[in-house]
């Protein structure tokens, strides 16, 4: 033993520069890590972002108040529909309007099961980075599951629904929403309860993911995590419960928090919101009105297909908004407006002069803050440990990097 | 419309300082001076009855040819403690684009402000690491500059092999 310890000491280690991404599949394609290693011990990091960005603030700034909301679904593309409601809320908050109770019940189900995929795909991708496959496999034919909900509604898939609308959604859910959701939501709930039996007392998963990448409450603060990641600390700041907007405040649920900041607190907290999303999704489906689902007002939402090839004044009203200069002009002013997005608060911070474009479209991305205490997370730890620290995270491109 | 307790402590504590309030839609905003933007924050983040312990955001806008002070660098900052949200706003002229940082009150201030530098060009003095973080270190100007053309390209060079 003790020709070993000696031997220990005589062996040194030179201090290894490595790069880690971005083209690595743990570093989800858009990442860089310059990685400074003494032996495996991450001794300094300097994270790089930056590989995804298209401009979104910019193209925004130059395309009308409508044609933004397809650049909103591409930022976090794991559950596009949040993004697409809080713009419209912001663009609505800056007209002072207020949506029917429809749209707001039928925004608030569709964000919640975007919610799901979205904590579905993470806890995935966490999974099978560590080796857990069959776990991966169950949770996204879950996800699929929920995915054809989500076509049915919107035509598109995960990706680019494009559904949200200022002042309303596209169109009113199909007849068999109901049922279909139903059966989503029983069968993730299955595929909840396969993956805590596969991994929540896995050994292997446990040991890897347990004390490993902890932050504390006020480090999270200070580095502006919001959402599971902040919760996972102990800090439990939900938009949902402490600003609601929608119909949050009818919903009846319960916002989980942990204890020590980890990977493992991290994934607990996903796991139990993904139920309490299921629990709010069963309300919002037994409480929903009818009526319409966009406001009744020609200056901000489209006539209906029928209608303009039925009659002049819709043709007109439906040329007018989409002419340059004529579509839809919010009064001059700012706003900011937060949603939780399924990474943390999703703000959207416009200006507006008055005219068709915003003069400054700002998108508060909840990834990019996560993302700069990363350093923080990994420094003095082991280089394996990087993949479930990251993973946990959930960081997403097109939003960190927009 | 009365003032929130935020606009009002501010104004008392910082009356010189304050240019401005307003509450557009239910967003109160204070206009500062510049000079005492890492104060404001400070005090905001410390007061007891305050406690603006989140600094949710932080970007600018530019509004050239629209102010006199070309730039408007904005926060936005949340209260956990009060559940409130403030925004405060510091014009900053386009001969000289800078304001104090303050990376040393909140971590994420860091990557924000090397976010605002990357891309409006404003500087941010007493940053420890003000780089480029979205666009790579050879792009030239700053793209969220309305004098910024929106259909220029900037191909990055490959090395010459």
């Amino acid at each position: 033993m003790e020709n070993v310890s000696t031997l220990a000491k005589e062996i040194h280690t030179k201090e290894m520069t490595l790069q880690m991404g971005p083209s690595h599949p743990a570093m989800h394609g858009t990442v860089r890590m310059f990685l400074e290693l003494d032996g495996e011990t991450v001794v300094n990091v300097d994270v790089n972002v930056g590989y995804l960005h298209r401009g979104f603030e910019k193209m925004c700034e130059n395309r009308t108040y409508h044609q933004a909301i397809i650049y909103t679904d591409r930022l976090n593309y794991v559950s596009p529909l949040i993004n697409n409601f809080g713009y419209a809320m912001a663009v609505e908050k800056l007209f002072g309007i207020d949506v029917p109770e429809r749209c707001k019940f039928i925004r608030t189900i569709m964000s919640e099961i975007s919610r799901i995929t979205d904590h579905l795909t993470c806890v995935a991708a966490t999974a099978m980075e560590l080796g857990a496959l069959t776990a991966f496999l169950y949770m996204l034919k879950a996800r699929e599951e929920l995915w054809k909900v989500i076509e049915d509604v919107t035509g598109g898939r995960g990706v680019t629904p494009s559904y949200g609308r200022i002042g309303g959604v596209k169109a009113d859910l199909p007849d068999d929403f109901h049922g279909k959701t139903v059966n989503a939501i029983k069968y993730t709930r299955d595929v909840l309860k396969d993956v805590h039996g596969l991994l929540t007392k896995n050994r292997i998963f446990v040991d890897r993911v347990k004390g490993v990448g902890t932050i504390t409450a006020d480090e999270a603060v200070s580095y502006g995590f919001t959402g599971p990641c902040l919760r996972s600390t102990g800090v439990p700041y939900d938009v949902r419960k402490a600003q609601p907007y929608m119909v949050y405040e009818q919903m009846d649920f319960d916002v989980p928090v942990g204890t020590n900041g980890d990977n493992y607190d991290r994934y607990l907290c996903r796991m139990e919101e993904i139920l309490q999303s299921m629990r709010i999704i069963e309300q919002a489906l037994a409480k929903m009105p009818s009526g319409p689902v966009k406001v009744a007002d020609n200056r901000i939402t489209f006539p209906s297909k029928e209608e303009v090839y039925g009659n002049m004044e819709s043709l007109i009203n439906h040329f007018k908004l989409f002419m340059d200069g004529h579509g839809i002009c919010p009064p001059e002013g700012e706003v900011y407006q937060a949603v939780e997005g399924a990474n943390g608060e999703l703000g959207f911070y416009i200006v507006s002069d008055g005219a068709g474009k915003p003069y400054r479209l700002r998108c508060r991305p909840p990834s990019f803050c996560m993302v700069s205490g990363v350093k923080r997370m990994i420094k003095g730890g082991m280089i394996a440990d990087i993949v479930p620290t990251f993973g946990s995270l959930n960081m997403i491109g097109g939003e960190c990097d927009r | 419309m009365i003032e929130g307790v935020t606009l009002k402590k501010l104004r008392e504590k910082f009356h010189g300082s304050v240019i401005e309030t307003h509450s557009h839609r239910g967003d109160d905003t204070a206009v500062i001076k510049r000079v005492d933007i890492v104060d404001v924050c400070r005090f905001l983040r410390d007061d007891a009855d305050l406690s603006y312990n989140f600094l949710m955001d932080l970007t600018a806008v530019d509004y050239l040819g629209k102010k006199e002070l070309r730039f408007e660098v904005v926060y936005h900052f949340y209260s956990f403690k009060k559940n409130e949200r403030v925004r405060i706003k510091a014009a900053v002229p386009e001969s000289d684009p800078s304001i104090d940082s303050i990376s040393s009150l909140w971590s994420v201030a860091n990557w924000l402000e090397r976010e605002c530098w990357d891309m409006f060009g404003i500087r941010f003095n007493g940053h420890p690491d003000l780089r480029r973080i979205l666009l790579y270190e050879e792009f030239e100007g700053h793209p969220l500059r309305k004098d910024y053309p929106v259909d220029k390209r900037q191909p990055l060079a490959l090395p010459e092999s």
